[in-house]
C-alpha cells in the first residue's frame, strides 16, 4: 500500500541513537551543568595542586630522595581517591533524570512517535550521558595525573589501566540509572542507584577486613557484594595498579587493597553493564508511556 | 480515495483490573477529518495511544497506514501533537523543530525550508530563536503543532489541539486542519470543544468506557434531524401514527417531536397528516447539534459504571 510516498523515512538507527546522545550533551551544556562541573572540576585540581606543591616542598626538606617517591604517592592516590568519590556520584547524577524526566513530563511520548525504536532512544541517551562522564572523568583523572606529574615530577604506574578501571566503574553506576530510570521515578531511581553503591562500597571493605583479620565468610560475603554492583572491586584494582609496588605489596595506605580483585571481576564489570543495559532496553520496550 | 488509513479491531487495554480501552473497532479512510469525542476518563487518550504503539494492547490489534500499530516506519508518515505538548525548555523553538526534523529522517535544506514555512503559517515566525520556557501556553501549543506538521505527514493525530489557545489561536487551528484536509491529509482529532469538532469534522466516534458508542457522518443532508410538528387536533391515533416516520414521538404540550433519519421523511409526514384529516400548522425539521447528540448519547452510558452490552 502506497508505495509512491516520498515523505521521510527515518533516520536509521544509528543516525537516531546519534541525534539523542547530541541532544542529550547538549542539555547538559545549555543547563550549565557541564560548566558547573569543569569550573568545579577546575577548582578542585587547583587545591590539590596547591596542597600537592606544599607536601613536596615539606618532603624534600625532611626525606631522602629516594623516598620521595614513594612518599609523594599517598597524596596523589588520596587525590585519586577524592576524584573517584566525584566520578561515581556525578555518573550517577548524570543518567538518574535522563529517561525518569522525561518520562515524568511527557517528552518521551513525541520523542517515541517518531520513526525511531525506543531501543535507539535508550541507546543515545546512554551514550550522551556516557560522553559527559568520560570528559568529566578526564578531567578530574587526566588532572591529577598532571597536576601529580607537573609539581611533582610524579606519574602513577600503570595511570592509563587505573584511569579506564574508574571509567569501567562510572559506567556500571551511570548504566544502573539508565536502566533504572525506564521504570523508577528519578528521585526513587537515585536513591536505588546510590543504594546499590553503599551495597558494593561496604561489600569491598569487607572483603579487605575480611582478607586481613582472615575470615572467610566476611571476605566471601564482600565478593558477593562486588559481584552483585561490581563498581568499588573496580576502584580498589585500579587502586592496586596505581600505587608504586612497594606501597601494595606492604599494605602501606587505606589505597592498597589486602584482596585484589581478579581480572575476571572486569570481564564480570563489562559483562554486566551489557546486561544491566539490555535490560534497561527490555523494560523500557514493553512499558506503557 | 476510502482507503483506510487506521484500522483496529477489538482492542483492549487494561491497567490492573480496571479497562481503560474495552473494545475499540474503528476504521479512519483517507482525507477524512475524523472526531473522537467522550467525556473525561473514556479512554480517549489511551486509545491515541495505542494506535500510536506508546501503549501495548492487552488484546486486540490494528493496522496505521498498512502496517501494524506501533512498526516505527510507519511513524514517519504520521504526525502527532499529545494533549499536553511539553519539550525541553532550555531548546529554542526552531532548534526543537531542527531536531525532530533530524529524527524523522529529513535532510537539512528541505528540512530549513519546512521550518520557516510552519513558523510562518503558526505565527511563530518571531518566536524561532526564542527559549521555550519564555513562550505562552498557547504558543507552546503551536510549536507542538508545528512539530507534528514537520515531516507532512498523511495522518495526523491531534489531541486536544485548541487547549490553552485563545479565539484567534483556535481560529488559526480550524484554518490549518481545512487545509490538511485540502490537501488529501487525514486528521484524527481528539477534541472536547464540540462547537469546533462540529466545524472541522466529516465524520465523528463517541467513545464511552472504553468503547464506540456511536459513530456518525457530519454536515450531510441525511442523518438525525429533530422534527417540530403542530397540528389543530392530536390525537391518540395521530401520535401513534407518526411513529412509522421516525423514532422518540413525544407529546410535549399540544407540539410533537420526532427524530427521522432523512429530509424527505417531511413532505411523507405532511401528506400523511392531511390525509389524516389533520390541520397543519407546523412543520419544522432541524439538525442536532452535537452537543445535544453528545449529551444523549454519553448520558446514556453515566448511569452505571458497570460495562454495558453493546
Amino acid at each position: 500500500m502506497d508505495e509512491s510516498h516520498s515523505g521521510p523515512v527515518g533516520p536509521g538507527t544509528v543516525r537516531a541513537v546519534l541525534i539523542v546522545a547530541h541532544l542529550t550533551f547538549e542539555e547538559a551544556r545549555r543547563r550549565r551543568i557541564l560548566a558547573a562541573a569543569l569550573i568545579l572540576g577546575t577548582a578542585f585540581l587547583a587545591l590539590f595542586a596547591t596542597g600537592l606543591f606544599f607536601i613536596l616542598r615539606d618532603l624534600r626538606l625532611r626525606v631522602p630522595a629516594g623516598q620521595q617517591r614513594l612518599l609523594i604517592s599517598f597524596p596523589v592516590m588520596a587525590g585519586l581517591y577524592a576524584a573517584n568519590f566525584l566520578i561515581v556520584v556525578t555518573s550517577i547524577l548524570v543518567a538518574v533524570d535522563t529517561v525518569a524526566g522525561e518520562i515524568a513530563s511527557g517528552v518521551v511520548e513525541t520523542l517515541c512517535s517518531k520513526p525511531v525504536t525506543r531501543t535507539a532512544i535508550i541507546l543515545g541517551k546512554w551514550l550522551g550521558c556516557w560522553f559527559l562522564l568520560a570528559l568529566y572523568e578526564g578531567l578530574l583523572v587526566g588532572g591529577v595525573f598532571l597536576v601529580s606529574r607537573l609539581v611533582a615530577g610524579y606519574t602513577p604506574p600503570h595511570a592509563a589501566r587505573g584511569g579506564g578501571l574508574m571509567l569501567l566503574e562510572g559506567t556500571v553506576l551511570l548504566t544502573l540509572a539508565v536502566a533504572g530510570g525506564t521504570r523508577l521515578d528519578s528521585l526513587t531511581n537515585g536513591v536505588s542507584v546510590l543504594g546499590l553503591y553503599g551495597l558494593a562500597f561496604i561489600g569491598g571493605w569487607m572483603e579487605q577486613i575480611g582478607t586481613l583479620a582472615g575470615n572467610a565468610t566476611t571476605r566471601y560475603l564482600g565478593i558477593a557484594a562486588s559481584l552483585i554492583v561490581p563498581s568499588e572491586s573496580l576502584w580498589q584494582l585500579a587502586a592496586h595498579y596505581m600505587q608504586p609496588p612497594v606501597a601494595r605489596d606492604l599494605n602501606l595506605t587505606p589505597f592498597s587493597p589486602a584482596s585484589v580483585p581478579s581480572a575476571a571481576m572486569v570481564a564480570w564489570a563489562v559483562s554486566y553493564v551489557l546486561v544491566v543495559l539490555l535490560t534497561g532496553l527490555r523494560l523500557f520496550q514493553t512499558r506503557d508511556l | 480515495m476510502n482507503e483506510p488509513v487506521l484500522e483496529t479491531r477489538a482492542l483492549r487495554k487494561d491497567f490492573g483490573s480496571k479497562a481503560a480501552v474495552r473494545d475499540l473497532t474503528l476504521s479512519v479512510s483517507r482525507g477524512e477529518v475524523f472526531g473522537f469525542l467522550g467525556p473525561n476518563g473514556a479512554g480517549k487518550t489511551t486509545a491515541v495511544k495505542l494506535l500510536l504503539g506508546l501503549v501495548r494492547p492487552t488484546a486486540g490489534g490494528g493496522r496505521l497506514l498498512g502496517r501494524p500499530l506501533g512498526d516505527p516506519p510507519a511513524r514517519a508518515r504520521i504526525g502527532f501533537l499529545p494533549e499536553h505538548f511539553r519539550f525541553h525548555e532550555w531548546l529554542e523553538g526552531r532548534e526543537l523543530l531542527r531536531f525532530h526534523g533530524r529524527l524523522l529522517g529529513l535532510r537539512s535544506h528541505t528540512l530549513e525550508t519546512r521550518i520557516d514555512e510552519l513558523l510562518r503559517r503558526l505565527q511563530l515566525a518571531d518566536a524561532g530563536h526564542r527559549r521555550l520556557r519564555e513562550y505562552s501556553k498557547g504558543m507552546c501549543q503551536r510549536i507542538g503543532l508545528a512539530q507534528a506538521l514537520l515531516g507532512e505527514p498523511e495522518l495526523v493525530f491531534l489531541d486536544e489541539p485548541t487547549s490553552g489557545l485563545d479565539p484567534l489561536g483556535r481560529l488559526l487551528v480550524r484554518d490549518l486542519i481545512r487545509d490538511l484536509r485540502s490537501r488529501g491529509t487525514t486528521v484524527f482529532l481528539n477534541s472536547h470543544l464540540l462547537g469546533e469538532v462540529e466545524l472541522t469534522c466529516d465524520r465523528v466516534a463517541f467513545v464511552n468506557n472504553g468503547r464506540v458508542v456511536r459513530d456518525m457522518t457530519l454536515g450531510t443532508p441525511d442523518g438525525d434531524l429533530e422534527v417540530e410538528i403542530r397540528v389543530d387536533r392530536l390525537t391518540p391515533a395521530l401520535l401513534e401514527g407518526l411513529g412509522r416516520f421516525g423514532r422518540d414521538v413525544r407529546d410535549e404540550g399540544g407540539v410533537v417531536r420526532l427524530r427521522v433519519e432523512a429530509e424527505e421523511r417531511l413532505p411523507e409526514i405532511s401528506r400523511w397528516l392531511v390525509s389524516q384529516g389533520a390541520g397543519l400548522y407546523r412543520l419544522a425539521a432541524q439538525r442536532r447539534s452535537l452537543e445535544a447528540i453528545f449529551l444523549e448519547v454519553i448520558g446514556e452510558g453515566q448511569g452505571g459504571a458497570a460495562p454495558r452490552n453493546g
